[in-house]
């Protein structure tokens, strides 16, 4: 088994453009649900409206890239209101219903036959990609062993979730970020302070949203492709394990905890495909391997929320329920 | 704790071991016909006189997207045209070409318009003959049909939307592995069936084994949690976990292929006006037996009603003598069971069995419990109904196949935007 080899590709995890995907929706999820207790699950709609909103505005009516990163951004601005709109004045749980029904309403118009021309259907879109690399600034070379088109998305993803993450922490210790943590933690308490709770739940929901939109666009730039089958509810369980494992009510925690859920995928991934390969294991195949590490996040997840809620860098006092 | 959680992967991983033959079990790949061409997308078909003799040598083309094919058919009368790109052709049968005495059937559109969907082969059927009519769907009729076979799809929601219904109540838990129970079900049929165990013997192993799976869950999982205090929101958290991790020790032992459950064809019967395949007839006459059942026991027995205390405030159960924590047991096996009877009969219903099976109907269950007021016995069977008779209600009056989930969701959300109790929900129950 090639040590060097499966380390290596776990630390290449740590900077990916997907972790970084990952780092940002799950920011979102933290403004949501870590900051105003809002349980959405419907973050791979938010996330599947944002890369949609960008490929097809791209590819259909030929905006330039800012404009279609625009467009990407207010159609899930629009997408929060509408899912607002119905479910913040109801209990928790049906929130969590309604996010995750709207978010497969999503993926179910983009795979639909009927817009094989908008939306190309299961096959999903290609090529949109182009306005984005041609901004390209990197020469072409070498740099820390990537090239520039590597170089240059992970510089953009990276940079979009510091800003976004310090945005999200100037935000929270504002005057308004305050309202929302009481809002988590005693509703009926601010709505008595004269504050428009509805209004400071709808503003969490669209801001939230709308970082799971750039995700969208993150995830989606390097494939060059985006396809219907990456938006389903596994996506928004999977962040729900990332949030979960860097700490509810945290900046940096969504984005510690997408880089562990990547790097420990990829550490499980190579050593397994090593030990089979090396005849050590016989009873698992390269499938199952792939398999096996997805059961490993359905167990992880359980045992976080049961044995340590807070995750790593969280506060027990700053959960989102009692 | 930590035991406890081991114990219930234990259990459910030993009880999908048995599973393990199944993956071995493939169905045989169709023959890929022959093709003649270096395209990657081709038409074809096979023309057959109203004798089943086939015709040979009858030239078809095909134009469209800038280009133009032409074959003979074959002496099998299979013929194949080579297309580059995919999209819409027309598709042009040469009748001087036909063979004496072999007419095209009345109503066959020749020349006629074909459209690519997805798959990179496109079959065309050219029927002949006289006596051939092709047969245009007549609205009444399909909506007889759509109809039953929507009920149908509606009881068995109900099957496994009043377990989650009746878990919710008496617990308080939103269960995300709902969907896993209902493929239980269904696998594990499908796993004593080839152990070549007879068949009644394997649907009766897998309403127990549904049963002990809820035991094992409310066991070593919700029952120490509900005793830590542990909140509704963190409890659905972890239901999600849960999903998450039998969902792929299901896909585990099964594989990702699609397997079928033995008489999963049958052809359909005419009852009446309405035309329905045995299946969805038995399916819908145990569900209606079921329900009908579990209603007696709720309405009328000692059991039934202390359930229904439980539902309606624990507290106040285990005052006045109920055995709480034994009711929520009851409740869960229950639940189990009758999953895991939703799971075999959505699989006969799909028709076949895959290891998300249970987990695409599972915001249907949802839609269907919210419709009717979450909590709410009743109140799921009624909502199910509706949502299973609006999914196959909606494919009449026009809308695409692949979108049929998504008019039922929409509902839920509209009906939870005036009336978001349920319809027959009590408003006390929405905070």
């Amino acid at each position: 088994m090639d040590f060097g080899f499966i380390l290596s590709s776990a630390a290449g995890e740590l900077f990916s453009p997907t972790t970084a995907a990952y780092a940002l929706a799950a920011l979102g999820l933290a403004v949501h649900f870590g900051y105003s207790g809002l349980l959405n699950f419907g973050q791979a709609g938010f996330m599947a409206v944002g890369a949609y909103g960008f490929a097809v505005s791209t590819l259909t009516f030929h905006v330039p890239f800012f404009v279609g990163l625009l467009i990407a951004v207010v159609c899930s601005a629009i997408f929060a209101l509408l899912l607002g709109i119905p479910t913040l004045r109801l209990r928790a749980d049906y929130l969590a219903i309604v996010t995750i029904a709207a978010a497969e309403i999503v993926r179910y118009i983009v795979t639909t036959n009927q817009l094989t021309s908008l939306t190309g259907s299961a096959n999903g879109l290609a090529a949109f990609e182009g306005d984005f690399y041609a901004m390209n600034p990197f020469p072409e070379g070498s740099y820390l062993g990537m090239n520039n088109r590597d170089f240059f998305i992970r510089v953009v993803g990276w940079g979009l979730v510091i800003v976004c993450c310090a945005l999200v922490w100037l935000l929270m210790r504002s005057p308004w970020g305050r309202v929302l943590k009481g809002i988590r933690e005693d509703e009926n308490a601010v709505r008595s302070l004269g504050k428009n709770v509805y209004s400071y739940k709808m503003q969490a929901l669209v801001i939230g949203g709308v970082l799971g939109a750039l995700a969208g666009m993150v995830f989606t730039l390097p494939r060059g492709a985006v396809q219907p089958a990456n938006y389903g509810t596994e996506l928004t369980f999977f962040l729900y394990t990332c949030l979960l494992l860097g700490g509810l009510g945290t900046v940096l925690g969504p984005v510690i905890g997408a880089m562990i859920f990547w790097v420990v995928l990829s550490l499980t991934q190579g050593v397994l495909y090593g030990l089979i390969e090396s005849g050590a294991v016989t009873w698992l195949n390269t499938v199952q391997a792939g398999q096996l590490r997805y059961i490993l996040v359905g167990v992880a997840l359980m045992l976080l929320m049961v044995f340590r809620p807070q995750g790593v860098f969280g506060n027990k006092k700053e959960l989102a329920f009692a | 704790m930590l035991k406890a959680v081991g114990a219930i992967f234990a259990a459910v991983a030993a009880l999908l071991l048995i599973v393990a033959p199944a993956s071995q079990a493939t169905t045989p790949a169709p023959t890929p016909s022959p093709s003649s061409t270096s395209f990657q997308n081709s038409i074809s078909g096979f023309l057959r006189g109203d004798d089943r003799a086939p015709l040979a040598g009858v030239t078809i083309t095909a134009k469209g997207n800038d280009f133009t094919g032409t074959a003979k058919s074959g002496a099998n009368g299979s013929w194949n045209i080579g297309v580059p790109t995919q999209g819409t052709y027309e598709v042009e049968l040469d009748v001087k070409t036909l063979p004496e005495g072999i007419k095209l059937a009345e109503g066959q559109e020749n020349p006629r318009k074909v459209t690519f969907s997805q798959t990179s082969n496109l079959s065309v059927i050219f029927a002949f003959g006289k006596g051939i009519v092709v047969q245009q769907q007549d609205f009444g009729q399909n909506l007889i049909n759509r109809l039953v076979a929507g009920l149908s799809f509606g009881l068995l929601l109900a099957l496994a939307s009043v377990g989650l219904s009746l878990i919710f109540g008496t617990t308080g838990l939103t269960n995300f592995a709902h969907g896993e129970m209902v493929t239980l079900g269904a696998v594990l049929v499908f796993a004593f069936n080839a152990m070549s165990l007879p068949f009644w013997l394997s649907i009766i192993l897998a309403l127990l084994g549904g049963g002990l799976f809820g035991y094992v869950q409310d066991a070593g999982l919700w029952k120490p949690l509900r005793r830590r205090g542990t909140g509704l929101v963190p409890m659905m958290i972890v239901s999600i976990g849960l999903a998450l991790a039998v969902r792929y020790v299901i896909q585990f032992y099964f594989g990702g292929a699609t397997q079928q459950l033995p008489f999963a064809q049958s052809a359909e019967i005419q009852i009446g006006p309405v035309s329905i395949s045995p299946n969805n007839l038995w399916s819908l006459l145990i569900s209606v037996v079921v329900i009908a059942a579990l209603g007696v026991v709720l309405l009328k027995t000692r059991l039934g009603k202390a359930t229904r205390a439980v539902a309606d405030n624990p507290a106040l159960a285990a005052a006045s003598g109920i055995d709480v924590d034994g009711v929520i047991r009851i409740v869960w096996v229950t639940g189990g069971m009758l999953a895991s009877l939703g799971g075999i009969l959505w699989a006969y219903y799909r028709p076949g069995v895959t290891f998300d099976m249970g987990s695409q109907i599972l915001l249907l269950i949802f839609a269907g419990v919210t419709l009717g007021g979450l909590g709410t016995v009743w109140g799921a069977l009624f909502g199910s109904i509706i949502v299973g008779i609006f999914v196959e209600l909606t494919t009449v009056f026009g809308l695409a196949a692949d979108l049929k989930y998504v008019g039922a969701l929409f509902i839920m959300i509209v009906v939870l935007l005036f009336r978001p109790q349920g319809i027959l929900g009590r408003r006390e129950r929405v905070g």
